[in-house]
């Protein structure tokens, strides 16, 4: 009833062209942004979030939604399918850790900036195997990549600056004199530079770039044929991608876990984020957000189901629950490959269809 | 059809292309002049689709010389014919399944487009303004073909026959000089082909584009076309005007004989 574009006419294509061209969806956009920035941290005031939520759900969630925007970019929007997320998001924390550690005065952003950049450099290295193979054997080569990264890491002790466990502890994050220790000041750092770069990679994504991107991989003949170079083109999404994973990266370190080592960049991690991808929605910059919230809350929701079950008298035996997340991630999975590759973000898209029709659908 | 038909931009001499064993074009040569509409016709498998993609550059002849815009080279590149003015439509549709009608369009615009990626990211300014800009050019095309009611929709639904409509309006929006259009009026039905008719007609008439067209209906091509190059098994087997092609022994033998 509510959701309706009738009477919204846009006179200009610049009215037409904007991000969320029906007004009710920039209300609820605009709405949620601001909850985030200003709502949470008033919440929190009155004790309502607690440190826990900030901690373990919030920022992690906005962290991990930032790298499956990242892997996104690559094997959504571009079509070149990935398994080393978590390798150049190692290559992002990492870098910054050294340009923090090794020049004097470095600003945390900078550093981050920089870290990016580093990770976008490997990407374009070990994109190059994309302009001659595709899928399968592509996705080979990434993992190599999520390997042999992984391993530099951890043999070459510079990197970790001789570190004898190989464990780093991130610096503290300050800024303009303002030291971000509390969970809550963290999260709004992390929301500030994901809301940000969030909005880059969605102006990205509808302009010329990203329609090089998606031309290539639904259909690279013609791409070309038309002016795409395909080798500039994918290496840039490789680029794009791994910038985004490497910052991600980094707040990984800094923002989430504090102290780090490369083995925590391995592939278990490069896979959870390409299930947030496949979940959330393939070439949607919603579905990467969609996809991080389901994958940070789906093992805390069994959880509280689980213990419900044992407080109604229904023990399960222990160790239970982990194989249980499992199995839920398998089934989704297979669910979402089979039935609905466009991911919750297409589900959340047709039910918005089916809102702006009711309550008279014809 | 008589008028316009100005200087000779795009001529082949003795083009040859085998695919392994498989011959695929013996000895072409034949030449386009500018503003006309030139047809290559022929049987299944005689090796037009192939003389296409040697034209853009998709295939490169193992022998032979082109002479485009007075510069004789050995083969065309794609990205150069782009460049240089070249768009087309394939026979088995190549859109981007996953775009909308209105982004496909768009980007056949892209080799006019200035902005980089990082002011793109900003959306800011000049990245602002000329993605309007290009937005407005399309628009024209999108009117110009009748497809306005669906802009916004996902190309992967849409039904052949619009699917094809919106294969040419990607090939028009890069305003081309040369236009290759292969088959662009299979499975449709006459309703369909008669708008096809009228789009290409229009685009020839008002932009002076020059067109080479693949075409199985004969009575289209007898119809449109300014000049018909006939091939049967890769070789030439006629060249001129609908009229003489049509009362050449040779085809009547190779093409028309044959029950379709
Ligand atoms: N990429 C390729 N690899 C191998 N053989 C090819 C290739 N492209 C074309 N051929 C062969 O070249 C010959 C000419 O094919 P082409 O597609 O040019 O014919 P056509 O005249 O367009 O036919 P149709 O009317 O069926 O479209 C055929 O024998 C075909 O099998
Ligand atoms: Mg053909």
């Amino acid at each position: 009833m509510f959701y309706r574009e009738s009477g919204q006419f846009k006179s200009t294509y610049a009215e037409d062209s904007q991000i969320f061209p029906i007004r009710q969806d920039r209300w609820v956009v605009g709405g949620i942004v601001a909850f985030a920035f200003l709502g949470i941290p008033l919440l929190a005031q009155f004790g309502w979030v607690s440190n826990y939520a900030f901690t373990a759900i919030l920022t992690p969630f906005l962290i991990f939604a930032l790298a499956a925007l990242g892997l996104n970019i690559l094997t959504g929007y571009a079509g070149q399918l990935s398994l080393g997320t978590a390798a150049f998001m190692a290559v992002g924390a990492f870098a910054s850790y050294n340009f923090m550690l090794r020049i004097e005065g470095m600003p945390i952003l900078v550093a981050f900036v920089l870290g990016g950049l580093c990770a976008a450099a490997v990407g374009i290295v070990f994109g190059l195997p994309s302009l001659r193979i595709r899928g399968f054997y592509l996705a080979a080569a990434t993992l190599a990549t999520q390997f042999f990264i992984v391993w530099c890491l951890t043999k070459v002790g510079w990197f970790t600056n001789y570190s004898s466990s190989g464990v780093i502890t991130a610096q503290k994050i300050e800024m303009f004199g303002y030291a971000f220790d509390s969970s809550m000041s963290k999260y709004l750092f992390v929301l500030g530079i994901v809301s940000v770069m969030a909005l880059l990679a969605k102006n990205m994504v509808r302009t010329n770039i990203g329609r090089s991107w998606m031309a290539i991989r639904d259909m690279d003949m013609a791409a070309e044929v038309i002016g795409f170079r395909p080798m500039r083109t994918k290496l840039m999404a490789f680029a794009v991608s791994s910038f985004y994973c490497g910052v991600a990266g980094a707040l990984f370190a800094y923002a989430y876990l504090g102290t780090v080592e490369p083995e925590g960049f391995n592939l278990d991690l490069s896979f959870r984020i390409l299930f947030m991808v496949i979940i959330g929605g393939l070439g949607s910059i919603l579905g990467s957000f969609l996809g991080s919230a389901f994958i940070v809350l789906l093992p805390i929701v069994l959880n509280v189901a689980m213990q419900s079950l044992e407080g109604a008298g229904l023990p399960l035996p222990s160790g239970i629950g982990s194989s249980i997340e499992l199995m839920a991630f398998g089934a989704l999975i297979i669910f979402f490959l089979i039935v609905e590759p466009h991911g919750l973000a297409r589900l959340w898209q047709i039910g918005k269809e089916k809102l702006r029709l009711w309550p008279f659908p014809h | 059809m008589s008028k316009k038909s100005g200087e000779v931009i795009l001529s082949f001499d003795n083009i040859s292309l085998s695919f392994g064993g498989v011959k695929a074009l013996t000895s072409i040569g034949f030449d386009v002049r500018e503003h006309e509409i030139r047809a290559i016709i022929g049987p299944n498998g005689a090796g037009k689709s192939s003389m296409l993609n040697v034209i853009n550059g998709v295939y490169h002849p193992q022998q032979g010389e082109i002479v485009f815009r007075g510069q004789k080279r050995r083969g065309m590149n794609t990205y150069e014919s782009a460049k240089s003015g070249i768009a087309r439509t394939f026979q088995n549709i190549a859109l981007f399944k996953g775009m909308s009608v209105l982004d496909n369009i768009m980007t056949g615009r892209n080799l006019k487009m200035r902005s980089n990626f990082l002011l793109d990211a900003i959306y800011w300014g000049p990245a602002q303004r000329e993605e309007i800009a290009h937005r407005k050019a399309v628009e024209e095309i999108i009117d110009f073909l009748e497809i306005q009611h669906i802009r916004k929709t996902p190309v992967g639904r849409l039904p052949y026959g619009l699917q094809k409509r919106v294969e040419l309006g990607r090939a028009l929006a890069a305003e081309p000089s040369i236009l290759l259009l292969d088959e662009p009026m299979a499975g449709m039905n006459v309703e369909e082909k008669q708008d096809m008719c009228r789009f290409i007609l229009d685009v020839n008439d008002q932009l002076g584009t020059t067109i080479v067209l693949i075409e199985h209906d004969m009575g289209v091509v007898m119809d449109i076309s300014d000049r018909v190059v006939v091939l049967d098994y890769g070789k030439k087997i006629a060249d001129g005007t609908p009229d003489e092609v049509r009362s050449n022994q040779n085809v009547i033998d190779a093409y028309l004989g044959v029950a379709h």
